[in-house]
């Protein structure tokens, strides 16, 4: 009975899905975008629930599988919250979903299962079937919009890498069993820091690689933009913030807690695929004219920001991750909610189609440039504190290993190259383009329904707040961290 | 609310008072606007005046804990380095509201990023912790890249958005590495600028560690206020920039480099500072005379004045590369006087602009006839920055070319050459171009400054230009104590030697409060702060 408290909250996301599935048999057609607002109140109640949540101390369930700390419980506040946005901007285009939408709904509530169990994932059993949870329901996702080719394609790309990637995970649990003899991420620890083991670094090195899918970073970073051109945006929304948190935060249990020892001795692969995926999202993202395609892109160098703290091995490191991150969901939230709204499909999403939107809609536009700008990591917004974190962690670490200064240069290089890029994108919007310029044409404007504006200004108020007032979020990233004796 | 939260709050607060309006009120946003610089500009004045002089205390403080992990908070202050410093920002603000009035297609946005400007460069003024300081300076990054792009001239104002915006946000980050560096070797676990200067006297950062930040933070904040040669930015920019935006910029935004080194650098890492500052001196010769010799090749106008903005800034830098008192206090003198001036200039330059379409000088000529006043106050500006006594930039320049004798005594008399020779040389040639000489017919009507309304921006930083011109102990009295403190640690030798030798000629350095009004100042030069004599002297010399 205490296995299934320590579960609840995942329980309660569960029953919401089945509900939703149950109820759509008798929800008449017409209505059935209200199923959309009843999952998301269920999430939105679950989120409010999880502070509710107290463990004095960490609890271990199911036979040491899984493990409830302040960490995990901080990545399924951040699961719950990403679940929240992605729901009600998918019931904003739900007339686009023509396959089903209660199912769409559903499907989004058990991917969420699926990370919030990866985050307490203490097993490497738990870890896979975590995972699959997710994987496989986004390749349903990702294709959802079965008569558009270009989500068929996506799909059909996340399908094969998602496949490789899941391979690479499972040879690599299955050589960690053999050479440790055990899947459980407490008796592992015990037993990797007596003494190193050729296959054991194998088998966790596959790990690694089948983790990096996940987060879209080298070497497993090509299906992102393909990916997020074509896959429905709510989507889109959801890989880009739940399922690569979902991958931190395994990359978090099994290189700090379940193998510290070789974790660490690693801090210099962490820190090349940093260095690589960095560079990688912003040079390819500067040519790029389609907004959802430079998000994949920023989204991989963003993932490359995320392996800077990783690589750090410090409690300051991971604290800015974790910072990081939360700032990442207001950030891209309401990217992707403007973009849902004014691209319905991929070929609108061009850039220079944005000309004049903020004539068409002020609020739209100015949540996509605050949105812009946080992602540049310009202060006030709440990317800018977590980038400031993230650099602050690795000079902190700089003195006993001084490729960490080199590492947060090349951050910085980045930092200013994706200026370029983000700020196109406000220059789009604002600037007077040529085809506007002599001709007064009139835009039609775009109507805002009440939900739509409270979320963007939910997501707008969120950015201020973590960049003006970063106080309670990094007490609570800090409170997490300690969760791990670093 | 305290004075400064009140100063900084204003134009935010405007700022945010106007993205609530409804864009139908279209005559509100600029009187809102001038409100809101308007109340931070009494506010700057009366913390001016309220100053209390002869100390370098901190004064008006205010602290609240922000994030107490990291040690970050919400402390402003002023002493004599930057209380000058607001003023001046908060008139050139207020100006450059006056003056946007030339702005007619999408008021709302631009009032409101302007008063973002306003309202992130007075913080970062005011600030006495890094971050927040670092924090300020960047809220007038987007609002100059949307400004330039929207409300720009020239054909070329999308590159210039784009250089202006990458290239002063990698001195930023330059800066903020070394600011964040700081930190960490200071082992202070403060972000507070106080704090940490205290801590360092009692526990200095390592010589190797100063030997690297130092130049990091040279580097950064030179990018910022165009040092050469980082210094392309500015005439691209400020050519592309509309009116107020490059008023601000130039008078205002790029004093923000200046005065981290001389808040930062220079009192933290004193020796790195040492170390560095024959380079530094180097390079401000690449403003002095680089620059000035490319103004002088300018055929437009508002090119001309943006490189001879960045010209000028070479004196500041000389000032600072001193390291002596005088010449960090001329320093000080020469960021609020060019500040006044750069701002003028640009003002003066963007009713050209809008009246006449084009600042080709060869296209001009005889204007004065036309404009009386307003070409008049062109005259004067021209003038003050061939660095004419009667104006606060000559008591600043003579105090940097003084302090800076002992140290570089040949590139002083290289910046003496270059400020003075090629200052005026195009300065003149700019007169005589545009103002002197036959009238073209298609400028027969070009109207005047037409009201005291639309002269009102022009007359105030004329008269604080003339006021501080004639009177600079009202900058020098307040800025020498704070200037003392702040290179205290990097003085050399021999210049540590002398001070000990002035305090013990002239006795305590600790003058008290009631023997020091705004009139009394003279005893506070007489109970001989070290410089409180030279500074009387060029005061004098000044005047006369």
């Amino acid at each position: 009975m205490s296995d299934l408290t320590a579960i609840g909250l995942e329980l309660a996301v569960v029953v919401t899905a089945l509900s939703v599935l149950v109820l759509d048999l008798w929800t008449p057609p017409e209505q059935k975008r209200a199923l959309g607002y009843v999952a998301a109140i269920a999430v939105g109640v679950i989120f409010v629930a999880s502070f509710a949540v107290l463990i004095p101390e960490p609890r271990m369930a199911f036979g040491g599988m899984f493990r409830l700390d302040e960490l995990s419980l901080y990545f399924k506040r951040f699961f719950l919250l990403t679940a929240l946005v992605v729901l009600l901007m998918s019931t904003e285009i739900a007339d686009r979903i023509e396959a089903g939408f209660p199912e769409y709904c559903a499907l989004q509530l058990f991917a969420l299962t699926g990370m919030m169990l990866a985050a307490s994932a203490y097993h490497f059993a738990m870890v896979f079937v975590a995972l699959e949870l997710i994987a496989v329901t986004f390749y349903i996702l990702t294709s959802y919009q079965r008569r558009r080719l270009a989500s068929l394609e996506a799909g059909v790309k996340y399908l094969v890498l998602g496949a490789v990637a899941s391979s690479f995970l499972v040879y690599g649990i299955a050589l960690v069993f053999g050479a440790g003899g055990t899947l459980d991420f407490a008796r592992l620890a015990n037993s990797s820091n007596t003494g190193s083991h050729r296959v054991l670094e194998l088998g966790l090195l596959l790990v690694f690689l089948g983790l990096t899918f996940k987060l879209a970073s080298v070497p497993f970073q090509f299906w992102a933009p393909d990916v997020y051109q074509g896959a429905p945006t709510p989507t889109v929304a959801f890989l880009a913030l739940g399922s690569k948190a979902a991958g931190v935060a395994l990359l978090i249990r099994v290189f700090y807690e379940a193998a510290p020892a070789i974790g660490r001795g690693w801090h210099g692969l962490f820190a090349g695929v940093s260095a690589a995926t960095m560079l990688y999202g912003v040079l390819c993202a500067i040519p790029q004219r389609n907004l959802k395609r430079l998000l994949g892109y920023s989204s991989i160098a963003n993932g490359g920001f995320v392996f800077l703290g990783l690589s750090t091995f410090s409690a300051p490191g991971l604290s800015a991750v974790l910072y990081f991150l939360a700032a990442y969901l207001f950030t891209l939230g309401a990217a992707f909610f403007v973009l849902c709204l004014v691209a319905p499909t991929a070929e609108t999403a061009d850039i220079p189609a944005l000309a004049g939107l903020h004539r068409r809609s002020p609020l739209l536009a100015a949540a996509l440039a605050l949105s812009m700008v946080s992602l540049a990591g310009i202060p006030p917004l709440a990317g800018f504190f977590g980038k400031f974190l993230l650099i602050k962690a690795a000079l902190e670490r700089g003195p006993s290993w001084p490729a960490m200064y080199a590492l947060a240069g090349l951050a910085l290089l980045a930092v200013v190259i994706s200026i370029y890029y983000y700020f196109g994108v406000i220059r789009a919007m604002y600037w007077p383009g040529e085809r506007e310029r002599g001709i007064v044409r009139d835009p039609e404007p775009i109507v805002l329904s009440g939900l739509t504006r409270a979320v963007l200004w939910f997501c707008i108020i969120g950015m201020l707040w973590l960049g003006i007032a970063p106080d309670k979020v990094l007490n609570l990233a800090e409170h997490a961290v300690r969760a791990l004796a670093l | 609310m305290d004075s400064l939260t009140f100063i900084i709050v204003c134009p935010l607060l405007g700022a945010v008072l106007i993205a609530l309006i409804p864009r139908s009120f279209e005559v509100l946003f600029r009187a809102i606007a001038l409100g809101a610089t308007g109340l931070s500009l009494a506010g700057a004045v009366w913390v001016f005046g309220g100053f209390e002089l002869g100390t370098a205390r901190i004064q008006y403080e205010e602290v609240v804990p922000w994030v107490y992990s990291l040690g970050i908070s919400y402390h402003l202050g002023v002493d004599g380095l930057n209380v000058g410093l607001l003023l001046m920002g908060a008139l050139v603000a207020f100006a450059a509201a006056c003056v946007s009035s030339e702005i007619r297609e999408r008021q709302k946005e631009f009032y409101l990023l302007l008063l973002l400007m306003t309202g992130g460069i007075l913080g970062a003024f005011a600030s006495l912790d890094l971050f927040f300081f670092y924090f300020f300076h960047e809220l007038a990054l987007v609002p100059t890249f949307i400004m330039i792009g929207v409300w720009g001239r020239g054909a070329n104002r999308r590159e210039a958005a784009f250089t202006i915006t990458l290239y002063l946000s990698l001195g930023a980050l330059i800066a903020l590495v070394g600011l964040v560096a700081l930190y960490l070797e200071t082992g202070a676990r403060t972000f507070d600028v106080v704090a940490m200067t205290r801590h360092v006297a009692a526990h200095p950062v390592s010589e190797s560690a100063q030997d690297i930040i130092f130049p990091l933070l040279m580097i950064g904040f030179g990018i910022l206020v165009s040092l050469w040669p980082f210094h392309t930015w500015a005439p691209l920019g400020y050519g592309a920039a509309p009116t107020a935006t490059a008023m601000l910029h130039a008078g205002v935004i790029k004093k923000f480099g200046l005065y981290g080194l001389l808040r930062i650098a220079v009192p933290l890492l004193p020796e790195g500072a040492q170390r560095w500052a024959g380079l530094l001196a180097v390079l401000c010769l690449g403003n002095l005379v680089y620059c000035g010799l490319v103004a002088m090749r300018q055929k437009n106008f508002g090119l001309l004045i943006a490189n001879s903005s960045v010209a000028h800034m070479g004196f500041a830098f000389l000032g600072i590369a001193s390291l002596s008192l005088i010449g960090v206090t001329g320093a000080v003198v020469v960021m609020v006087a060019h500040g006044l001036l750069a701002a003028l200039t640009f003002g003066l330059s963007g009713y050209l602009h809008q009246r006449l379409g084009t600042l080709e000088m060869a296209q001009m000529g005889g204007l004065l006839r036309r404009l009386p006043f307003v070409g008049g106050v062109l005259i004067m500006a021209m003038l003050a920055g061939c660095g004419l006594p009667g104006f606060a930039n000559f008591p600043g320049e003579i105090l940097v070319l003084f302090g800076a004798w002992i140290r570089h005594p040949v590139i002083v008399s290289l910046a003496a050459w270059a400020g003075l020779i090629i200052g005026a040389v195009y300065a003149l040639r700019a007169v005589r171009m545009m103002l002197h000489g036959e009238l073209p017919q298609r400028w027969h009507d070009t109207p005047d400054a037409a009201n005291a309304w639309r002269k009102l921006p022009y007359a105030l930083l004329l008269a604080a230009l003339v006021i501080f011109g004639c009177f600079p102990r009202l900058l020098t009295d307040r800025i020498a104590a704070s200037a003392q403190q702040a290179i205290a640690a990097a003085q050399g030798p021999s210049m540590a030697e002398i001070q000990r030798a002035d305090d013990r000629l002239f006795g305590g350095p600790e003058p008290t409060k009631t023997s020091i009004g705004r009139r009394g100042a003279s005893d506070a030069g007489q109970k001989g702060i070290a410089t409180g004599r030279s500074i009387r002297l060029t005061g004098n010399a000044a005047h006369e």
